[in-house]
């Protein structure tokens, strides 16, 4: 299967949710979707189209709280990232940790740096500010004029 | 109620590349759970990295690991080449190649020495670091730096490896091939090894795919991936090499994939070296004056797996976002699998076969909590325990 193979298959399968399909390159791909249908893509990509997760990129923009899910399928070198945004007055997006375990540490580090929260996580605890950072301040968070 | 012995590993101990607490959980001789805490020393390298230039932000990332130094500033290099849509020279190529291997030759030899050091093998441990020096000087001799190389820049390599240089760097390549098949022997011909090592610390395929583990650990499981060959960069494209992997995924086969990648890293050296006597001396870099706005995600196979950066740039001279996943962050989490149901003196091992780094100074606690009568084993003890088992066990043979 190759790149445009892959990308045809999201968008002809979750049409209504796929917003936005960037090919930059053979390897590289960004696909911009419906917040409330990542679970649903996720596991499509995850499971059907067998492909790894690397790691989950936050970051805050004026656009709101956006999150790539990095996904590469091997075989062909593709980075696949997955791309929501969420409104930064309710910055929620469902967990994909209990599909696989890959995501575990870094929803919970989004969680502490970001104030974004994964619904149904399996293991709502912190990571990386256990006991000596200050309750509801969210150090990577941006401010805008 | 069973009382459980906790046996904490951290927050600063020999066995992890960074502070990081692992509270063993056990009943008896077996860990029945196992918890972990991190964040003991975030430094916010991300963020760090959004105040400094381009050119400042790889000499911050080389500092994210100590072992692995090269690995992500050649994964930003590769993040912002790709950016930027830069093509770099054939003779960068195999510099970049030769850095990164000669690194994870030192790299293993690292962790064939500690893994013999634990398993009360303190000569493998010996002779492993006593022939990772040459690999040093070598470093030395071409970067100037033992260790944080301070190699690469965007467009290329800050020095030129001279073929002057070549015929010393390939003689100590013989060398070092030669003790790494004395290494070989030692290590996957002895009796009391197979007995410590194999069916100790498994992972499956799944347990993998679902941790999406990489590198060494992943590919002792039978997984097969790689970086250098999926996604290709530097020189890895041109030159003939293969990627090991073991089906097991228990220590044996974590061991077995490490010592045979040294062979294949030896090889890609001595291909790329034949390489550079072809290209022009000093052809080492293009002028960048400028990034163009966009994203670049780059990747580099770092001795412990895929290292990953995404850059976000925006026209400025520095990244608008910047993200790093080093492989022990995978890696490390696969712990909860590989050590539970094993036994307190394999859990060394067991914690120690996904090779995250030995920088750190051992300062443990020794405590006894009367109340709940929670015992606490330090380090040493740990590991006296696990040298204890391979004497019973050499003593059976």
């Amino acid at each position: 299967m190759n790149t445009d193979e892959i990308l045809k298959n999201i968008k002809d399968k979750f049409s209504s949710d796929v917003l936005e399909v960037f090919k930059k390159s053979e390897t590289r791909a960004t696909i911009t979707i419906n917040p409330e249908s990542l679970l649903q893509i996720a596991e499509y990509t995850y499971k059907d189209l067998e492909c790894r997760f690397i790691i989950a990129t936050a970051d805050h923009t004026k656009k709101g709280f956006e999150i790539l899910y990095h996904f590469s399928k091997d075989q062909i070198g593709l980075i696949a990232n997955l791309h929501v945004i969420l409104p930064v007055d309710k910055p929620e997006i469902e967990s994909l940790s209990n599909m696989f375990s890959a995501t575990n540490w870094i929803e919970r580090e989004m969680h502490e740096l970001y104030g974004i929260v994964f619904k149904n996580h399996p293991e709502p605890e912190k990571l990386i500010s256990e006991g000596n950072w200050a309750e509801g301040v969210y150090p990577y968070r941006r401010e805008f004029k | 109620m069973t009382k459980k012995t906790l046996i904490p590993i951290g927050p600063y101990h020999p066995l992890q590349e960074e502070p990081e607490l692992f509270k063993l959980y056990c009943e008896g001789e077996i860990v029945k759970d196992i918890k972990w805490e991190t964040g003991y020393n975030h430094r916010g390298i991300e963020q760090l990295s959004e105040k400094k230039t381009f050119d400042q932000s790889f000499f911050l990332v080389e500092r994210i690991c100590g072992i692995c130094s090269t690995s992500h500033p050649l994964a930003f290099a590769n993040a912002l080449e790709e950016a930027g849509n830069i093509e770099i020279t054939n003779r960068a190529k195999y510099i970049r190649s030769i850095i990164a291997e000669l690194e994870r030759v030192h790299s293993h030899l690292l962790w064939v020495g500690l893994a013999g050091h634990f398993l009360g093998y303190n000569t493998v441990f010996m002779w492993a670091w006593k022939y990772r020096e040459p690999i040093l000087d070598l470093f030395e001799m071409i970067t100037g730096n033992r260790n944080s190389y301070a190699m690469f820049k965007v467009g290329g390599v800050r020095r030129d490896i001279e073929n002057s240089m070549i015929p010393k760097i390939t003689k100590i390549l013989d060398m070092v091939k030669k003790k790494t098949d004395m290494l070989v022997g030692a290590v996957m011909d002895d009796p009391v090894i197979h007995a410590r090592t194999k069916g100790v610390g498994t992972l499956t395929k799944q347990d993998i795919i679902d941790y999406a583990a990489v590198g060494p650990t992943a590919r002792a499981s039978g997984v097969d991936v790689d970086v250098r060959r999926d996604d290709p960069y530097a020189a890895y494209p041109l030159v003939n090499w293969k990627v090991i992997t073991a089906e097991k995924g228990d220590v044996f086969a974590k061991a077995e994939v490490r010592l045979l990648e040294m062979y294949e890293s030896i090889s890609i050296i001595e291909q790329c070296l034949e390489g550079l006597k072809k290209e022009k001396e000093g052809d080492t870099e293009v002028k960048v004056k400028h990034v163009a706005a966009g994203w670049g995600t780059g990747h580099a196979e770092a001795p412990r797996g895929e290292v990953f950066h995404y850059v976000l740039t925006d026209g400025s001279n520095s990244p608008a976002r910047h993200k790093i996943r080093a492989p022990s962050y995978t890696n490390i989490a696969t712990f909860k699998k590989s050590c539970v149901g094993q036994t307190i003196s394999d859990a060394t091992i067991s914690l120690a076969a996904v090779d995250p780094c030995y920088c750190c100074t051992e300062r443990m606690a020794v405590a006894y909590n009367w109340k709940t009568g929670e015992r606490i084993l330090n380090g040493n003890e740990l590991i006296a325990l696990s040298a204890k088992k391979t004497q019973k066990i050499r003593n059976q043979i």
